[in-house]
């Protein structure tokens, strides 16, 4: 199914990182009524599965699909679905419970969701990344719900000693249709419990024009009512009468070490009650802590006060070098040598030779914070020889296996509960503030002990966006067609702290948007060269994908210029005809994770957000001085996301985004405001990344403390209106990622629309005071 | 031992006058909806209304809320331009991981009840103190549009 581009590169020969290792339900009986949840046993017919079309076959422990696992129906009739998946804002526990309730025939006022504490071997994976939840969940969950209504049916037609064809589900209730009798759910709940699980080749799964609630647009959020409310439980919401509160001071250098310390005047501190010292870990230090003293205390702010009074000398280590600037400048010479080789197809430099015109550009990326809104913050319990955690976890299995290791206690004496997250962006799915709270709670056994972590642990001890440089280097012949493209991407791998730092990028950080761009080019080269990581690195929304796309559409963008041609014309040349390629043949051997014959590279998609986004956002358009568009596009999580920048540069250097315009194919859409939502919310962070956001070092600690000097979007960033259009792709497609793919475009997109509007070029983010000496 | 008024009930806190009220709230009086974001004056997570204005709770000291209204997310409903500004919020899906709309809504109420009629840059004025990193700006605005309009109509 998969044309082949005419000019493959050579095999992908680099082994396959997989980092990607990737709720709150106090045990399911205690919610109420589930008068099935107690027949709810093990797996009949539907122990997790092998083969499906799905990748997510291939994580740790799939997924479930079994309705004794996912749900239950209480005597009144109340549909209780366990969600697998963390909800931090993305609408997961809404989405996925629409899926359910659709095929099971719910009204959807009946539904209620509670999450599934960590335990793969149960619920499935469980790890909240990649934006995957939806994709990887929506057919077991269809067969899920399906199941259970045909349970419901068969229950019903026992019951009335019917043939079971003359009972049908409609409406939370099992009609006999010859009679018109009926029955609730609720009713029938006790009976269908005790029934085999059909097996999924008996499923009756609905047809699409029957759907209530996949795909229709409607608000709908499970958890609206509870937030604006205030009720919602967030991580540091959960009370117990006899919590003591922690904060840790850590190592301000990675890998640096305690010396000594005196903690004498903290315990003079009203309220302060004990200091615990937690070992460092020596770097790389995986998912563990980083070490420290922790201050106990009876409230936080006897905590935080009490670790103010800390006398505290550090060994800080080798990475106490780390200076940015220092880092910064490295970097940019790093690429602008010849490294490691990824992909090199056709002859660059003989293309060069022949160019009418040469250009490069090198474009430079800082660290960045999550920075959720919720700091991290885990609560735990042990007691009687297990440990019971309370967090905002995207990753709670993984936090269970990692807390049942370090504490020496077998699986299933540690339960990870999990809570709303107040923001996560990747932050939290590495454990290592879960961890800390098991270590604490270990010292003061049968108490509930939470670690707090303010802002500036947060920003201090995040797992930080790499750094990045970029050089291109781009040829065009005497027609301005590019002609030949250099890419160089340097920055710290993620998977340093986890292992020996290789000073490369792996694979799955090589396809977030540098391999598997796909182009008519037949001159092109792709390279790596090293670059050392200082500090932990981890994900955040997007990942690498943001510099690869703020370099490639950048860079795009600058060319079109050399040629003297319209920028879309450029990109929709450089894009080349509808087709659909196997990623693989582009050096791109993990695509998300996802089979390259179900989820091929479709560059008819990648034009269509292209024209659609341009269409709405009135391309071509003339704009006074100091006002123009900028066009962004990128493939990721396998979906594919345009943007249009509508911006206002003053005279006085403020940036003013107008509107944006984004067209969206991340394949079928289950919750459209959701998807819209996130495309909206990436835009906004886009913006603030692009424009404030900025994590240095120096002497190895990071310089910015809290929201002053690390600076993210506010209000008047976000642009007064974004206008999402949802395409609707042709065909059988698959679905896509909705959380992250929004980001990437972003950035490019405003600085492409920055050059329209004042002829300045911007290669290094943020911009922050750079347009100041613009005048119109 | 410290009496507050916290949405109208007078309560009897064993705290420290220094305390800032965000932590007497959360970790004494068990009010959690008032969020810890940043602990300076710089996220608006934790925005209450002494005496109907609004204020940060990290920054105020218990003592100085003592013989003044205190309303928290919890108890904004009782007041009529809370609700309608709670009811907009849901219309408009405006939160998604929500961890900061209590603070947003007790910072948009604050502001609607001066002024009933804000233009976009007093909108913005008020509201350029409450970050959301999951970037909700957009339907904030809108659904502020809408609770001043439903004000203008006389629905509170
Ligand atoms: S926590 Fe008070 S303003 Fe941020
Ligand atoms: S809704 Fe998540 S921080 Fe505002």
């Amino acid at each position: 199914m998969s044309q082949r581009e005419h000019n493959a590169g050579e095999p992908a020969d680099l082994v396959v990182a997989n980092l990607s290792r990737r709720g709150f339900l106090k045990g399911l009986a205690a919610t109420g009524a589930l008068v099935i949840a107690a027949n709810w046993g093990m797996p009949s017919a539907f122990a997790a599965g092998k083969k499906t079309a799905f990748v997510a076959d291939a994580l740790p422990h799939g997924w479930v699909d079994n309705p004794k696992v996912l749900l239950s129906i209480a005597k009144d009739g109340v549909v209780t679905f366990v969600c697998t998946r963390a909800e931090m804002g993305q609408g997961v526990r809404t989405s996925l419970a629409m899926v359910v309730a659709d095929e099971l025939e719910a009204e959807w006022a009946m539904m209620r969701v509670v999450q599934a504490p960590g335990d793969e071997a149960r619920f499935g994976n469980q790890d909240t990344t990649g934006s995957r939840s939806m994709r990887h969940w929506y057919a077991p969950l269809r067969r899920c719900g399906a199941a259970a209504r045909q349970m419901l049916e068969q229950a019903a037609a026992a019951q009335w000693q019917v043939p079971l064809g003359e009972c049908q589900a409609q409406g939370h209730k099992v009609l006999h249709v010859p009679s018109g009798r009926s029955l609730g759910y609720g009713e029938l709940a006790e009976a269908a419990a005790a029934l085999e699980v059909p097996p999924r080749d008996q499923l009756r799964l609905k047809k699409a024009e029957e759907f209530r609630y996949i795909g229709k647009e409607a608000k709908r959020a499970v958890d609206d009512d509870d937030i604006v409310h205030g009720r919602a439980i967030y991580g540091a919401d959960l009370r117990f009468p006899d919590m003591l509160y922690a904060v840790i001071a850590r190592p301000p250098v990675y890998g640096g070490t305690l010396k000594s310390y005196d903690a004498s005047a903290t315990m003079q501190v009203p309220g302060v009650l004990r200091v615990v010292e937690i070992a460092a870990t020596p770097i790389p230090s995986g998912f563990q802590p980083l070490g420290g003293i922790a201050v106990v205390a009876g409230n936080t702010w006897a905590a935080i006060k009490g670790r103010e009074a800390l006398q505290l000398e550090w060994e800080h280590g080798a990475n106490a070098a780390y200076h940015s600037p220092a880092y910064r400048k490295a970097l940019i010479e790093a690429v602008r040598q010849p490294g490691k080789r990824l992909r090199n197809v056709g002859n660059i430099d003989a293309a060069q030779m022949q160019a009418t015109k040469t250009l490069e550009a090198t474009y430079y990326l800082p660290h960045l914070a999550q920075a959720p809104m919720e700091p991290p913050v885990a609560t735990a319990l042990f007691k009687d020889g297990a440990c019971e955690l309370w967090a905002p976890s995207q990753s709670p299995q993984l936090a269970r296996e990692q807390v049942a290791k370090r504490l020496d206690l077998p699986l299933d004496k540690v339960t990870v509960n999990v809570t709303l997250l107040g923001g996560g962006y990747g932050r939290k799915s590495p454990p290592d503030f879960i961890l800390e709270a098991a270590l604490l709670a270990r010292e003061l056994p049968g108490r509930h002990v939470r670690v707090q972590w303010t802002r500036e642990d947060d920003l201090q001890h995040a797992y930080f966006h790499a750094v990045s440089a970029q050089y291109l280097r781009g040829a065009l012949d005497d027609k301005g067609v590019p002609s030949a493209w250099l890419h160089r991407s340097a920055a710290p791998s993620m998977a340093a702290p986890f292992g020996p730092d290789s000073r490369h990028l792996q694979q799955f950080e090589l396809g977030m948007g540098l391999l598997g761009m796909p182009s008519r080019l037949r001159n092109l080269r792709q390279e790596n060269p090293e670059a050392a990581a200082h500090t932990r690195i981890g994900w955040y929304r997007s990942a690498l994908n943001m510099p690869h796309a703020f370099a490639i559409q950048s860079f795009i963008a600058e060319l079109a210029t050399a040629a003297g041609r319209d920028h879309r014309d450029f990109l929709l040349e450089l894009i080349g005809a509808p087709r659909k390629i196997d990623p693989e043949l582009l050096g791109d051997t993990t695509n998300y994770g996802e089979s390259p014959s179900q989820y091929p590279l479709d560059t008819g998609r990648l034009r269509a957000v292209v024209e659609e986004a341009t269409k709405q956002a009135g391309w071509g358009q003339q704009l006074p001085p100091g006002r123009g568009l900028g066009l962004a596009v990128h493939y990721s999580f396998v979906s594919y996301v345009a943007v249009v920048l509508d911006v206002e540069v003053r005279t006085d250097g403020v940036l003013v985004v107008n509107k944006a315009t984004m067209a969206v194919d991340c394949g079928p859409v289950v919750n459209p405001d959701r998807v819209r939502a996130q495309m909206e919310s990436a835009c906004v962070m886009g913006l603030g990344n692009a424009t404030l956001s900025e994590i240095t070092f120096r002497e190895g600690q990071v310089e910015q403390s809290n929201l002053h000097n690390y600076q993210v979007a506010r209000m008047p960033l976000a642009p007064r209106e974004i206008a999402v259009h949802l395409i609707r792709p042709e065909g059988e497609t698959a679905l896509g990622g909705a959380s992250e793919p929004g980001v990437p475009p972003i950035a490019p997109a405003l600085c492409n629309a920055i050059f329209a509007a004042t002829g300045k070029r911007i290669r290094e983010l943020p911009i922050r005071n750079q347009l100041m000496d613009w005048k119109v | 031992m410290i009496t507050l008024n916290l949405n109208g009930k007078d309560h009897q806190l064993e705290v420290p006058e220094d305390m800032p009220l965000l932590w007497a709230l959360r970790d004494v009086a068990g009010l959690t909806g008032t969020k810890f974001g940043c602990g300076m004056g710089q996220c608006g997570s934790c925005t209450l209304h002494l005496d109907g204005k609004a204020v940060r709770a990290c920054l105020t000291p218990v003592g100085q809320a003592v013989g003044k209204r205190v309303t928290t997310i919890e108890g904004v409903d009782q007041d009529p331009v809370g609700k309608l500004v709670q009811q907009a919020w849901r219309e408009h899906a405006v939160a998604q991981c929500g961890y900061c709309q209590g603070g947003q809504i007790m910072a948009a109420t604050a502001m609607l009840k001066e002024n009933r009629n804000p233009d976009d840059g007093q909108i913005k004025a008020a509201m350029v103190g409450n970050i959301c990193r999951c970037g909700t700006y957009t339907r904030i605005r809108t659904a502020i549009a809408s609770a001043a309009g439903k004000l203008q109509e006389g629905q509170a």
